[in-house]
């Protein structure tokens, strides 16, 4: 497979004393070129798999490799769009795309590709703009522009159209399914939208809180562009599968807000 | 009303009841002079340009030790902000030098290098460095981690990361600390002038005092406060807007 998790725990030590289990003996492959959705309610450790998975940050057991190699360290392979812009204020917006590329290509090759992501993703007049003149849907552009442009095969969402609108949400949407289509990457999309991961994906995996294990992995056989009509029987099949998971979260909490 | 015309209409009431004060005659003219002798006094000193040879010793004074201790003080703070012991140590020695007045080290400066130039810009360059140093250090230590995480998925570790991404995202707080290190090394400046033998304002004020010159003392006061807030307003604080308008820390106006 292109990607491996191979029985995957990551745990983290409270303040409290207690240990979260974050993660519990995951284990998921992803094929190359897939759209992959992790979706969960706050708190399931879906954004710590993606972590997990980038390198950020490490599974305190079990493995996760991508082309059979062990990921240990964050790096160009495995590009990141994170829910924040997370741009570099202090670059203009070609800058912040050719970030990822000034080591490896020349300084022409580098103009030549942050001119046609930003294309790609309608922003070629703002090229010389400042980040702080531009709209949060558009930073979030600039943003996939510059994962885009470190063209690793491996592009990694972490909940990255959270902070938007929803109209601006919907046309980023549009514009990640053809940037996906156009270019075959395989991506891991998390998000807490159930027509999202639905809209988008070929695959969602549901995850569940405390401690974050997958409770529901299927494939989502729709013809794209999706259609509202097409995805609705779906949604409220996981509609479903969620409620009962919110209830146990929140029963969980109250428990827990009881007892301190 | 626009607050420039405000202004003018505070201070020229404040120069006509000083004037007022100076009228009743209650004080002698050698403790309070009129307003107009204070003007004619600064009047005589730029046109004989003994003022402006004080100006310009002073911000020598001020530019070569205001840039030793901005040098300094950005060195530490990188050190503090990186090397856990030295913070744990060096930095609260640093914040307890901070507290002292610089007026406090004139003594030890004169005994170090008797009533020279260098005595002036050794108390200057004590002055800014510390809070250079505190700015410098916050800057580094604020850094956003999400620029850190981004900045190693695209790649980039070690001497890279430091040098393109924390060095830039600390220039907010690195800018304050110039303003603030300014600051305080003008305030330096004029103590360790005033205990001098000349040149500078600081050392022209206290010979007009030595002297009883009362309206060259509050026109060198004057031009102290005018210099210090113009290069404050107009300088520092214009880099200051700019650079958190950029960096995003504050709306655009």
């Amino acid at each position: 497979m292109y990607l491996d998790i191979d029985n995957t725990s990551k745990s983290f030590q409270r303040k409290d004393e207690q240990r979260l289990q974050a993660l519990e003996n995951i284990n998921l492959s992803i094929e190359e070129g897939e759209f992959v959705s992790l979706l969960g309610p706050s708190g399931c450790g879906k954004s710590t798999l993606l972590s997990t998975i980038a390198g950020l940050s490490q599974p305190s057991s079990g493995s996760v490799s991508l082309e059979n190699e062990l990921i240990t360290e964050p790096g160009p392979d495995k590009s990141m769009v994170f829910q924040e812009p997370a741009l570099f204020p202090w670059m203009s917006v070609k800058e912040n795309v050719t970030f990822p590329l000034r080591k490896n290509l020349s300084k022409k090759k580098q103009e030549q590709a942050a001119a046609d992501y930003l294309k790609m993703v309608h922003l070629s007049q703002f090229s010389e703009n400042y980040p702080h003149e531009l709209s949060g849907g558009m930073q979030q552009r600039v943003a996939i522009a510059r994962a885009l442009a470190m063209d690793s095969g491996l592009l990694l969402m972490d909940e990255p159209f959270g902070a938007l609108d929803e109209q601006t949400r919907q046309v980023l949407q549009d514009e990640v399914e053809k940037i996906w289509l156009d270019t075959k990457k395989t991506i891991v999309f998390v998000t807490h939208s159930i027509r999202e991961a639905i809209k988008l994906s070929d695959r969602v995996i549901i995850m569940s809180a405390r401690p974050g294990t997958i409770i529901s992995d299927f494939k989502v056989n729709l013809e794209r562009p999706r259609q509202q009509q097409g995805m609705a029987a779906l949604e409220e099949d996981v509609m479903a599968i969620l409620k009962t998971e919110i209830e146990n979260v929140m029963e969980e909490e109250l428990q827990y807000a009881g007892s301190h | 009303m626009p607050a420039v015309i405000k202004r003018v209409i505070f201070f020229a009431s404040l120069i006509l009841i000083w004037h007022g004060i100076f009228l009743l005659g209650i004080w002698p003219e050698s403790m309070i002079p009129s307003p107009f002798t204070v003007a004619e006094t600064l009047y005589a000193g730029f046109a004989d340009m003994t003022l402006v040879y004080d100006i310009i010793a002073s911000f020598r004074h001020l530019l070569i030790g205001l840039a030793i201790s901005l040098v300094i003080g950005t060195l530490l703070g990188v050190l503090l902000a990186k090397v856990k012991t030295a913070d744990e140590t060096l930095g609260t020695m640093i914040l307890a030098l901070q507290s002292v007045p610089s007026i406090v080290w004139v003594p030890l400066a004169i005994i170090w290098f008797g009533f020279t130039e260098a005595s002036i810009i050794f108390v200057v360059i004590i002055g800014g460095t510390f809070v250079m140093t505190m700015n410098m250090r916050i800057g580094i230590k604020n850094v956003a981690p999400i620029y850190l995480k981004a900045a190693r998925t695209m790649g980039s570790t070690g001497m890279d990361l430091f040098l393109k991404v924390v060095v830039p995202a600390s220039i907010p707080h690195a800018v304050t600390g110039v303003r603030l290190a300014w600051a305080f090394s003008w305030r330096a400046l004029m103590a360790g002038e005033m205990l001098s033998t000349g040149p500078g304002l600081g050392y022209t004020l206290s010979y007009a005092s030595d002297f009883n010159n009362m309206s060259l003392v509050i026109g060198i006061i004057i031009i102290i406060g005018v210099i210090g807030s113009i290069v404050d307003q107009l300088v520092f604080q214009r880099i200051e807007n700019r650079v958190l308008k950029r960096w995003g820390m504050e709306e655009a106006a």
